[in-house]
């Protein structure tokens, strides 16, 4: 009895493979199978090589795996690059209009005569794939019917009749049944969505974004969902106008998020040292991408942790969290925007390229109990001072119009009344009321989850990761009974927890997809010190099967 | 309410004969006059800053007030705007805010026509900075960072806004203040995105007012609304030659602005958890 199973279904950009995948997923949920899909695209409208990698199994996982079980090949170039993957067991379909050179033993159905003969459009190529597919896997066509029905906009009954001539492909080629698990049946969804539903849940008022490779499809997903929820969304010339728009909905009270990747987070930077003098509560999401510059756009990389603790002039507080999968990614969303109003700070969610565009079976059952963080609010008595003194550093916030209030905001140094001020004493004071807000914030992150542990929590060996890693380290930890230790919260670092965590530990290994270790080093200026890195910058996220072999190299 | 009480208690430091004090002596008693008549509740009006000398308004006035940075004041106020269209906001910037540093987001506000008035403060100079060129500084302007004399032409703001969509498009001057008040008072009752050039004279790096007494006249039987006239009025003076500068409001139409239906877009959801999980539901 297989445990789980891997189906990569590859073809051109604009064969409809993320669909395709999408799908698969879909399949195997109905089934009770936790899913995770990786998309693989270059940077391209139409042509190139597109690939997903569906990935199933009766226990929770967030990472792909090298080898698959069924290679589902919509052109030539499929088949070419990823025969690797194949294992003796697996199982090759493909469509033979196209595949001039297929390998033996694998199965070439006329896909695009199906979808022509169905009077279906020739996308639908990928609808005969699947329906191949499910025979192969034994998954019965009730369950094919019932998915395609849910996921296909247009022309559904000709869709059907491609995938029943392709299934009927595969018929007496495989007595293949695949066995029913037992995982909640649960939301297949991207990062992306969950980034964008866990903000909702947080309340936000608008988002505001420029497009940007990994992080659109929090710009797509929430303008699709925009009139559902009442709140705005808008994409204006260039990532400055972004967040200083952010702030302006912020300064009137609305909670206002943005989105972006490293080049358009370095426009933001202004604002972001700007949201941290003038107290202005904001949320930046930033998903890596692989750089520098230009760099690898549609490919993934954690290359960019000391930038975003970093970014912006002068000192300032500021939040730092990198979820590790979707479940977090939810939480968090929601709570970063509650801890941005609650501290009048920005507050940024770090993602990457994998985190953001993979998909995940995600449990709301395990992200739920999000704490209220409420603003503290003016109460309308005397005379409003926009940065009214106050022992945690948190000043009431009024938002125009409003009687009695004159509201004022300022980027220089300033007054409890907002007005301009360069004295020595004022300055100072202005200052250390920013401390204190983060003396207050450390505080308040002691009562929440900011890192997790798991893996074998006795081993003397820890494996170090933050982000998207959570999901190969988590599965490699268990499998080699390792200690997997992972801040959610990077800034300000959970230093006392980290030490916690290592108790007992003699072997660190920080685990990151970058070539210089940015955890690395900000464990290093805690105290801590990775004794291996095993580090990755291909753009590429770390498969299981790689992660385990890179481990073992370098030694547990 | 009365202009005087609009003022605050901060210690003014604008040099003495600067233009800044009458775009400040203009704006109090159009903002007392708007709020006595029921026009504009002052609670209701957001002044928006860039920064640079003209930045210092937000200082000197008891209003709302959000003192950005260089060059964004237009975003800032088109944020404030979308979340709240009963506020009243109103944008004060510098020539080099507007027209250099931030350039795209002027183009872009007269573009979408958002409910929002953009006084620049047009010295056409870099005054903060202790002169250098701005954007409409003359050729052969002989700043700190040009001091052989600026090689190249300025730009006619009010053509690169007109060009852009913009709705409302006037030219003031500090010495001329009635016309400056009866302009910018025009200009905020507009519903659409408003702007007014205003010549406002540096005197101590650019002192411009013997050319302005000489050459600004004020635009009289115009049709703001004609636009062959606008563009020929606009075309007048380039910034550039000392030909005769006309003052008033160019060009004025009605259009549909930005973010008109945000409100109704607005209203608060109480159950978000359930909606949520009837949102993730449409992915099993």
């Amino acid at each position: 009895m297989r445990d789980e199973f891997s189906v990569l279904v590859g073809g051109k950009a604009g064969d409809g493979i993320t669909e395709a995948g999408m799908i698969i997923a879909r399949l195997y949920n109905q089934l009770g199978y936790c899913l995770y899909q990786y998309l693989d695209y270059p940077s391209l409208i139409r042509g190139g090589h597109n690939f997903a990698i569906v990935r199933a199994a009766g226990k929770k996982i967030g990472a792909p795996r090298d080898g698959v079980d069924y290679l589902l090949a919509l052109n030539q170039d499929t088949i070419d690059r990823h025969s690797w993957r194949l294992r003796e067991s697996s199982i090759v379909i493909y469509d033979s209009d196209e595949v001039k050179a297929p390998l033996a033993g694998g199965v070439g159905l006329p896909l695009k005569t199906f979808a022509k003969e169905s009077g279906a459009p020739p996308i639908a190529r990928n609808v005969g794939l699947i329906g191949a597919f499910s025979r192969a896997a034994g998954i019965e066509e009730e369950i094919v019917e019932k998915v395609l029905r849910k996921e296909i906009p247009k022309a559904i009954d000709e869709n059907l009749e491609v995938a029943r001539r392709g299934r009927a492909g595969l018929e007496g080629r495989s007595d293949a049944r695949v066995d029913k698990r037992s995982y909640p049946c649960c939301p297949v969804i991207t990062g992306n969505e969950i980034f964008g539903l866990g903000l909702l849940r947080g309340g936000l008022d608008a988002y505001v974004a420029y497009p940007m490779t990994p992080s659109s499809g929090v710009l797509h997903f929430l303008a699709k969902v925009a009139a559902e929820f009442s709140i705005k969304v808008v994409h204006p010339e260039n990532e400055i106008a972004v967040i200083l728009m952010a702030e302006g909905f912020a300064y009137a009270g609305k909670k206002a998020a943005v989105g972006t990747s490293g080049g358009g987070f370095c426009l933001m930077n202004e604002g972001m040292s700007l949201a941290g003098m003038a107290e202005i509560p904001l949320v930046v999401l930033v998903s890596q991408r692989a750089g520098p510059s230009t760099g690898v756009p549609t490919y993934t990389a954690q290359a960019d942790l000391p930038f975003v603790m970093n970014a912006g002039h002068g000192e300032f507080p500021r939040l730092v969290i990198a979820p590790g999968d979707a479940e977090e990614a939810f939480f968090w969303s929601a709570a970063a925007l509650g801890l941005a109003w609650r501290y009048q700070i920005p507050v940024v969610l770090l993602s990457d390229k994998t985190l953001s565009e993979s998909a995940y079976s995600f449990n709301v059952e395990e992200a739920r109990e999000i704490p209220e963080f409420g603003p503290v609010l003016w109460d309308g008595d005397g005379d409003y001072r926009r940065y009214a003194s106050a022992e945690d550093g948190i000043s009431p916030l009024a938002f125009p119009p409003r009687t009695g209030a004159v509201v004022k905001a300022n980027s220089y140094a300033h007054l409890p009344s907002g007005i301009t001020t360069e004295e020595p004493r004022a300055i100072e004071a202005g200052q250390d009321k920013l401390l204190r807000k983060k003396r207050r914030l450390v505080e308040e992150l002691e009562r929440l989850k900011t890192l997790n542990v798991s893996g074998d929590r006795r081993s003397s060996t820890a494996v170090v990761c933050w982000g998207s890693n959570k999901g190969p380290c988590g599965e490699v930890g268990e499998e080699l009974g390792l200690r997997v230790v992972q801040p959610v919260v990077v800034s300000p670092f959970p230093a006392d927890l980290f030490r916690e965590a290592l108790r007992g530990v003699e072997r660190t290994i920080s685990v990151e997809t970058n070539s210089t270790g940015g955890m690395a080093k900000l464990i290093r200026s805690c105290g801590f010190e990775a004794d291996r890195l095993v580090l990755k910058y291909d753009g590429r996220p770390f498969s299981v099967d790689e992660l385990e072999e890179r481990l073992l190299e370098v030694g547990i | 309410m009365k202009a005087q009480d609009l003022g605050t208690a901060a210690p003014n430091t604008w040099c003495p004969g600067c233009g800044n004090f009458a775009i400040l002596n203009a704006i109090k008693p159009v903002l007392a006059e708007l709020d006595g008549a029921g026009l504009v509740p002052k609670e209701n009006v957001v002044v928006v800053t860039g920064i640079g000398c003209h930045g210092k308004i937000a200082d000197y006035l008891q209003v709302n007030s959000f003192y950005a940075i260089h060059g964004r004041a237009i975003p800032v106020a088109t944020g404030i705007k979308l979340a709240d269209p009963d506020l009243t906001v109103i944008c004060f910037a510098g020539d080099g805010d507007a027209y250099a540093e931030g350039l795209d987001h002027l183009i872009f506000a007269a573009k979408r026509n958002v409910d929002v008035t953009t006084i620049v403060h047009d010295n056409r100079v870099y005054g903060l900075t202790t002169g250098q060129y701005t954007p409409t500084s003359p050729s052969g302007f002989a700043g700190r960072s040009t001091p052989e004399g600026l090689e190249v032409s300025p730009i006619n703001p009010l053509e690169m806004v007109f060009a852009s969509g913009g709705t409302f498009i006037a030219r003031g001057y500090s010495n001329r203040i009635d016309l400056l008040k009866e302009t910018i008072r025009e200009a905020i009752l507009h519903r659409g995105f408003s702007f007014v050039d205003v010549l406002q004279v540096c005197a101590t790096f650019f002192n411009m007012y013997d050319l302005y007494n000489r050459r600004t006249y004020a635009l009289e039987e115009h049709d703001p609304q004609d636009v062959v006239q606008a563009q020929a009025k606009m075309v007048e003076w380039d910034y550039n030659s000392d030909g005769p500068i006309p003052l008033g409001i160019f060009h004025r139409r009605a259009a549909p602005t930005f973010g008109d239906n945000f409100e109704k877009f607005n209203s608060k959801i109480p159950d978000l958890e359930g909606k949520v999980r009837r949102v993730l539901k449409g992915y099993i």
